[in-house]
């Protein structure tokens, strides 16, 4: 192969997931990185992976798009972890079979029930009728992660599942993820709300002083009156409720950091991709979160070692000057396209490894077919597990 | 509307939104299609939204300010100017041209109100970012901004014609619907009257929305079910862009043999040797492995191009460029863009 030897040190370790998966202080895996890289595959893999190694898992997934659904066999996910066929849990494996939930995070529902569960009938009526309320809770940006964690923060408590895997929202950047929940709860908490919530007899009132009727004045004169009525209905009956909302907020971000959570970045062979990804290690770092590895989905590995891409080009050339065999021709050309394809691929992973010495990595190759039932999830399960194919220094893959 | 109707009416499209899922290629697309709108003269704004940096990256610059700037020469002397729409920057310009309150927007910031509108609420966001696209669409040369043009004006257009890179196709209808997002909060007062406006460009005639896909299931899903969105809101679906799609090697025979496992290795291991390659035979057969997961993934590539094209949108396709998209690799693109029917 042509492709360079990484510099010393840029060689990781292979990611063993099984390993992670198997210890049972392992309880909470979540699995990040950027939109289109196989989150949700990789997070129903992993969980079906689990459950045939023995844990009894649930996957939560906050894709709208209801792929975990297809390919768990699934036609309807909702909010209620449901329980997954495992096929071969009666075919007698030799191994004690877990069991698999799976569920699609309805944050609507999620944060009425948040409502429904702590404000009395007549608050919770009042709240859940506000127009305010209404766009909060189903399109505001950060309320979907808030609810994925507070779902999380629930299914942790209930301790009926020993593991819990974790699809993150298909938020814009790693940033969003993280820092959404804080965000929505200083929000709800904030300063802007009190002083809206505020009736003007309270002391809060009064050390804000005159900047409550500016701030009041100029907000009404973007949003309208009615709008800023509206807000300060709904923080009203919510303060009287919830309290402090930025405290629950904390809460579930410090679950992330215990020592029995384990982060998985997902990224796929590409710039782009990688860049989030690499970014996303940084981050996890800076908040203590712990990283247990890079999952780099849908990698191409030629089943043709030894031949580069320039001797296959040429070879292909030297029979199609001769005229007949177009088969070895068309063979050779596509076996160049793979070799040139790996040696990009790896070159790229090799940029990731060298930011980040240390950080485990394991391979999943790219299948032909999508994956669309258990069968497939398996594989993938089993590829993460087997250390993908880890591919060595000089690109000298070894096919799965 | 019939194929001939359509592209009389893609004659008159200024705004032209393109989406996709996540990693599709969308912006290389956007980028593309900015450059094929602006050869032989034209002048094209791409606008970013997204905070990615993906333009500056695409055409090797520096990162965009909230400036729009020249990042490309198109051939045939047109220009393509790049922006990074920042929702904040774009909250205090919105105060500044219609109220004159820049100091009033510093004391928003102070109270938490600037975080609220720029990244709690995506419907406001969503107008403070279309409204700066929507703005550029309309606006005119030698006109007052602050008025965002006058009705009536003849000058000519700053900008022939805008690209918008937008968010990806699972939130593109909400995110080009700000109305009703915004009329379920405000049902009356300056900011529905902004988003009003925004809409009224972007429900015109005037605005495409083109999707770019894969020849993948999930991406092309995302696409069809997206192309649906939009309709049940009723703006105008643009092209449907195919991207990353590969030249075949093989005749349609070969690829189904191949695909049933029964690829002739005997005489590909003839032509291995015609070729002077060593252990031939057993290269033929690892070279044969190769063939069948590339004949099968062809099989599943040529169904989801059928489903793609049931669609009554024009298809339009891009190849696959295997080393990753270089600044040149955009040129020609954007030419077979042109070459399409696209610009």
């Amino acid at each position: 192969m042509t492709a360079s030897r990484p510099p010393n040190g840029a060689e990781s370790p292979v990611f063993d997931t099984d390993a992670l998966l198997d210890d049972p202080g392992t309880r909470i895996v979540v699995c990040c990185g950027s939109g289109g890289v196989g989150k949700t595959t990789s997070a129903a893999a992993l969980g079906l992976r689990a459950a045939e190694r023995g844990r009894d898992v649930v996957v939560i997934t906050v894709d709208p798009a209801r792929r975990l659904a297809q390919s768990m066999g699934l036609h309807t996910l909702d909010n209620t972890p449901r329980p997954v066929d495992l096929p071969g849990a009666d075919a007698g494996t030799g191994r004690p079979a877990g069991t698999l939930y799976a569920m699609m995070l309805d944050m609507k529902r999620t944060f009425d029930e948040i409502v429904e569960a702590h404000a009395d009938p007549e608050r919770a009526r009042q709240i859940l009728a506000n127009p305010f309320y209404q766009s909060l809770s189903s399109s505001f940006s950060g309320t979907q992660e808030y609810m994925a964690m507070e779902k999380l923060g629930q299914l942790r408590q209930s301790g009926d599942w020993d593991l819990i895997i974790v699809d993150t929202p298909p938020s814009r950047s790693a940033l969003d993820f993280l820092d959404a929940p804080k965000r929505l709860g200083r929000f709800l908490d904030g300063r802007l709300l009190k002083i809206l919530s505020a009736p003007a007899k309270t002391g809060a009132f009064r050390l804000i002083g005159a900047g409550f009727g500016v701030v009041t004045g100029i907000i009404s004169k973007i949003v309208g009156a009615q709008l800023l009525r509206d807000v300060q209905t709904f923080v009203t009956a919510f303060d009287a409720v919830f309290g402090d909302f930025q405290e629950r907020a904390e809460q579930t971000y410090r679950l992330l950091q215990a020592p029995d959570t384990a982060f998985i970045v997902v990224a796929a062979p590409d710039p782009d991709a990688l860049r989030e990804a690499s970014y996303f290690i940084e981050r996890l770092g800076a908040d203590r979160m712990p990283l247990a590895g890079v999952v780099v989905n849908r990698t191409h590995r030629t089943a043709t070692q030894g031949l580069s891409m320039e001797q296959s080009l040429a070879a292909a050339e030297a029979v199609a000057e001769s005229g007949d065999h177009a088969l070895a021709a068309a063979a050779l050309r596509l076996h160049a396209e793979r070799a040139r394809m790996e040696a990009r691929e790896i070159r790229l992973r090799e940029r990731l490894t060298a930011a980040h010495p240390g950080v485990p990595v394991v391979e999943i190759p790219a299948r032909p077919e999508d994956v669309s039932d258990l069968g497939g999830l398996h594989e993938i399960g089993e590829a993460m597990g087997n250390g993908g194919f880890q591919s060595r220094t000089g690109g000298n893959g070894v096919s799965g | 509307m019939s194929a001939r109707e359509r592209e009389g009416h893609q004659g008159r499209v200024r705004l032209h939104v393109v989406t996709g899922k996540g990693g599709t290629g969308k912006t290389t697309v956007a980028a593309s299609l900015a450059l094929a709108l602006a050869s032989g003269g034209g002048r094209v704004l791409l606008v970013e939204v997204e905070g990615r940096q993906g333009i500056a990256q695409l055409f090797d610059c520096p990162p965009l300010p909230y400036e729009e700037r020249k990042v490309a020469a198109a051939p045939g002397g047109g220009d393509v100017l790049a922006l990074a729409v920042d929702a904040e920057a774009a909250l205090m310009e919105y105060l500044e041209m219609f109220y004159g309150m820049r100091r009033a927007g510093n004391m928003l910031s102070r109270f938490g109100a600037v975080d609220f509108a720029t990244t709690i609420a995506p419907g406001l966001r969503d107008v403070l970012v279309t409204g700066k696209a929507t703005e550029a669409v309309r606006r005119r040369a030698g006109t007052d901004r602050r008025r965002g043009g006058r009705d009536g004006t003849r000058a000519p257009f700053v900008y022939d014609a805008v690209v918008l890179d937008a968010p990806p196709t699972g939130r593109i209808a909400q995110f080009l619907n700000v109305n009703s997002e915004v009329a379920g909060l405000a049902r009356v007062g300056p900011i529905r009257n902004h988003a009003d406006k925004v809409m009224e460009t972007i429900r015109s005639p005037e605005t495409a929305v083109h999707c770019v896909s894969l020849l993948e299931e999930m991406p092309a899903q995302e696409c069809l079910d997206g192309i649906s969105d939009l309709n049940g809101i009723g703006l105008n679906v643009g092209s449907l862009v195919v991207n990353m799609v590969r030249d075949p090697l093989f005749d349609a025979r070969t690829l189904e043999t191949a695909a049933a496992g029964e690829l002739d290795t005997e005489a590909l291991t003839r032509g291995l040797k015609a070729a002077m390659l060593e252990q031939p035979e057993e290269r033929s057969r690892q070279l044969a492995t190769e063939i069948t997961e590339h004949a099968r993934r062809v099989r599943v590539e040529a169904a989801i191009r059928r489903r793609l094209s049931a669609v009554e949108y024009p298809m339009r396709e891009l190849p696959l460029s295997s080393d990753g998209i270089t600044r040149d690799g955009l040129y020609d693109l954007a030419g077979l863009l042109r070459e399409q029917g696209m610009a």
